[in-house]
């Protein structure tokens, strides 16, 4: 069957491991796996009132809400710019896409240098301003750093995105609105922005998606999820319980609330993705 | 354009030229420091211009003879692992696929429906989710350390279903209908038929994948334990892992530069591609 090798990828490497993860949720076993004991929800229950937690979800909300925030409205401020230009969009376009490519964890890396308390060269340059910046001992500025590291990969996939979306948009409608007397600023807000909302609410998702899922490789390498656990995003918990610190049904509960909010996500995609935001 | 402002034309490049610098400067920071020795690296501030240490550098990183803390495996190994992996994958997810779209496209089967939902779920349950199980069934089947463990979890794509799927319900009946008065079966409808018609989508498909599998860093870290079987990726995290004192920053600046060229060069070289590939998948 042409079919076959197919189903049984998805089975075996897809279905077949969540169902573990539903069924490890619900269990409770020693770090030998020698006894296994079926405890309920008590694993969730356990979620609920660890502290650490719950500061993980409010750690991985800032964070998303950060890097969609602030990938979105620069990437837009600059596809709104390199829409303008008569000449060498194209040029802008190759320089600014090719952070597509690098991987979160070689974005890590070289963020980590640059913002190195001892040698990175913007710390450095950071102090002589006398600024004190410390992203190994200070929460806030180890968060910073992977924001920027977050956001700086990032922008290149909204800017695809936002250019695609301003070209699009017939010209008429611009000129008709310059005659009638409207300035640049004017018809940004009055009719390119919203027109554009479409793009912006699928980027929002999308960004969403990369700040929960795809960073574990920014945050693994620029800061380890410290300092303390100020930085450890939901799926970085999930990796470090489970695998650091062997709590098998903890870790499958973290993943089985994971799953449920990527499936809302996914709703949320196509639902409204679907439909198009329009006014 | 509409109206004449220079200084609007002028406040244009202004910040698109900001903005390609920001974007820049990391990686021109990176390949900096991959020009110096050591000893000037780690003073700070350390020097903004290139030095002459590049080919001593680069050499040392790709052949591994070095002495500092964290992994000494050498980074030429290291790119030809991951090369064969983003291949691999890349490779794999489309001509899986194309394959699963065709049958559902073209075959009437039990189960068809189901099966493309199936396929459809599996968008919601990316490897972060799980990870755990999923390693338990790799380790079980005896795939840790091996090309297979890397590639084979990671080669099903719904996306990529999706996507031949759509174009092939696009081509015309009449197209089928030809084929088949002029005695063609339906794998040679498939291979001089479909496959010609979709290469354009599957070469966009090919750049996204090669980045995705070259990239892959959850994975590789958690199946691969054995150095010579580091993607580049992974091992430029173990170099670092012996702290600041000790890190051949140097070296892991040029390994990094090479463990961004590649995937760089596939996004700007094959752009055209790349544009699509990012469109066409997401919507």
């Amino acid at each position: 069957m042409l079919i076959a090798p197919q189903v049984s990828v998805i089975g075996i490497f897809f279905f077949w491991p969540a169902l573990q993860a539903l069924l490890q949720s619900l269990q409770q076993s020693d770090a030998f796996g020698t006894s296994v004991e079926w405890v309920g929800f008590a694993n969730f229950q356990r979620l609920w009132q660890d502290a650490s937690y719950l500061e993980s979800f409010q750690t991985t909300a800032v964070f998303s809400s950060l890097v969609a925030v602030l990938g979105i409205g620069i990437s837009l401020c600059l596809a709104y710019f390199a829409d303008r230009v008569v000449r060498g969009t194209v040029v802008y376009r190759t320089l600014l896409i090719w952070p597509y490519a690098v991987a979160p964890a070689v974005a890590g890396v070289v963020w980590l240098f640059l913002f190195s308390p001892s040698i990175g060269v913007v710390s450095y340059a950071l102090n002589q301003w006398g600024f004190e910046w410390n992203a190994l001992l200070n929460s806030r500025h180890a968060m910073a750093l992977i924001v920027m590291a977050a956001v700086w990969k990032q922008i290149s996939y909204n800017f695809l995105f936002f250019l695609a979306g301003l070209q699009s948009i017939p010209k008429s409608l611009i000129e008709a609105a310059a005659i009638d007397g409207a300035g640049p600023w004017r018809r940004f807000w009055t009719i390119q922005f919203p027109l554009l909302s479409p793009t912006s609410f699928f980027l929002l998702v999308i960004n969403v998606v990369y700040a929960f899922f795809d960073t574990f490789g920014i945050v693994d390498a620029a800061t380890k999820g410290g300092p303390g656990k100020d930085t450890a995003i939901l799926v970085y918990k999930v990796y470090f319980d489970g695998f650091k610190a062997l709590d098998l049904g903890g870790s499958a509960a973290q993943s089985v609330v994971l799953m449920v909010i990527v499936v809302a996500l996914t709703v949320v995609q196509f639902r409204f993705v679907e439909k198009k935001v329009n006014y | 354009m509409i109206e004449r402002n220079r200084w609007l034309d002028v406040l244009s490049h202004a910040v698109l030229i900001v903005g390609v610098v920001v974007v820049a400067f990391p990686v021109y920071v990176t390949f900096v420091a991959s020009t110096h020795t050591m000893q000037e690296v780690v003073q700070a501030p350390m020097p903004l211009w290139p030095g002459s240490h590049a080919w001593e550098n680069y050499t040392t990183a790709l052949l591994g003879d070095r002495s500092g803390s964290g992994t000494t495996a050498a980074v030429g190994r290291m790119m030809m692992v991951s090369l064969i992996t983003a291949l691999v994958i890349a490779l794999a997810k489309i001509s899986m696929s194309l394959l699963s779209a065709f049958a559902i496209v073209y075959f009437k089967f039990p189960c068809r429906m189901a099966i493309f939902w199936a396929i459809f779920m599996t968008l919601m349950l990316p490897v972060e989710v799980r990870i755990g199980p999923t390693y338990q069934v790799v380790a079980d089947l005896g795939l840790l350390n091996s090309y297979a463990g890397l590639t084979v979890p990671l080669v099903a794509s719904a996306t990529a279903t999706f996507l031949f799927r759509q174009f092939f319900l696009t081509i015309p009946d009449e197209l089928v209908e030809a084929a088949r008065m002029d005695g063609a079966g339906p794998m040679r409808f498939f291979k001089d038929v479909l496959v010609p018609l979709s290469t354009s989508s599957m070469a966009a498909l090919f750049v996204i994948q090669f980045i995705y599998g070259w990239n892959q860093y959850l994975w590789p870290l958690l199946v691969t334990t054995e150095e010579s079987m580091y993607p580049v990726v992974i091992g430029i995290k173990r170099m670092i892992s012996g702290g600041d004192a000790q890190t051949e920053w140097n070296i892991v600046m040029a390994t990094a530069m090479l463990a961004m060229l590649p995937p760089a060069l596939v996004v700007i070289l094959m752009q055209k591609w790349f544009v699509k590939g990012l469109v066409d998948t997401e919507k």
